[in-house]
């Protein structure tokens, strides 16, 4: 588990890493810690779990990319880990998630298509279709038409 | 956060090639960035600018580290709910009203309201799409990562 420092590191860097030289003895300074110590914390962070991985995230609006669609698929549950790697590689594909099926719902395997338009998403979703092949019994797409509330996710102050 | 696309030829390829590299992380050293700026074939000072120039336009919305909520002794769930056209606006607003209600979205379909739920404990999934279910009286179907499968998300070169 991360401890208080560690949870300093995190608060002081959810609004990115400063772009300087050297952006991990800029963030040790703000904290009156060493460079290797926030070093050597971060490196255990990707380590553990904590953080995923330090990148950047692209604006799919900006990047033309404005339509998108979650699609969502019946596969066999044999095959489901193997052709969601498939799927969750493929370069317009940006989230992939098995989940459980429920009532009314068969599908346990979800795919965030995205697309310059939605003519462009559902060629992907073909594009899918065709990857899965006779393991796939059902196929869905559900379109966003509202985002009704966004919020960032908080990191809680106290450990 | 820019929703509306740059003009097409904004980005050159050193940019998208910048975007795609750095989604599939950073290196954790004391020059990262002429790390980074030496595989590209570019000057350290060089990439720093066009990361920042990147930001400023809005073609990416953060650079940084990523977290996981569930490493850090929290939870997610994602959920979804039929709700009759004339009791959305009613139903939304119960649904919001949850601090734990992160983002929740309309989509076309039976199950037309979409949202995640993240708590600081797991068992705060159930008990807290259980008052949603209380106080809507409709069913919340709850459908939490099993596995994830992340690649990312490429800017044609």
């Amino acid at each position: 588990m991360i401890d208080a420092t560690d949870r300093r590191i995190l608060s002081a860097t959810q609004g990115g890493l400063p772009l300087v030289a050297a952006p991990y003895a800029e963030v040790a300074g703000w904290l009156d810690l060493d460079e290797a110590e926030v070093i050597a914390r971060i490196g255990a962070m990707i380590e553990s779990g904590v953080i995923r991985r330090i990148a950047v995230a692209p604006n799919h609006y900006a990047l033309g990319m404005v339509a998108n669609g979650m699609s969502v698929w019946d596969v066999e549950d044999e095959q489901a880990e193997t052709l969601g790697a498939k799927v969750g590689a493929l370069d317009f594909v940006s989230h992939c998630y098995l989940r459980p099926r429920a009532e009314g719902w068969p599908y346990n395997l979800f795919a965030m298509i995205h697309g310059p338009d939605r003519d462009a998403v559902e060629a992907h979703r073909d594009q899918i279709a065709a990857l899965l092949g006779g393991a796939c019994r059902a196929s869905d797409v559900l379109y966003s038409t509202r985002i009704l509330k966004k919020t960032g996710m908080r990191l809680r102050q106290e450990g | 956060m820019r929703r509306t696309p740059l003009p097409p030829d904004t980005l050159d390829a050193i940019d998208r090639q910048i975007i795609n590299v750095l989604q599939e992380g950073f290196p954790l050293c004391p020059r990262p960035f002429a790390e980074v700026a030496s595989a590209l074939g570019l000057e350290e000072e060089a990439l720093i600018g066009r990361i920042a120039a990147l930001r400023e336009i809005g073609a990416i919305t953060r650079f940084g580290p990523f977290l996981d909520a569930a490493a850090m002794g929290g939870a997610f769930c994602l959920c979804a709910m039929a709700v009759p056209e004339e009791r959305f606006e009613d139903v939304l607003t119960l649904v919001n009203a949850h601090p734990e209600v992160a983002h929740n979205y309309e989509r076309v379909h039976r199950l037309n309201m979409w949202f995640v739920l993240a708590c600081d404990r797991p068992e705060d999934i159930d008990a807290t799409a259980d008052r949603i279910e209380r106080e809507t009286e409709i069913a919340v179907l709850r459908f939490p990562k099993l596995k994830e499968f992340f690649i990312g998300f490429r800017v044609a070169a």
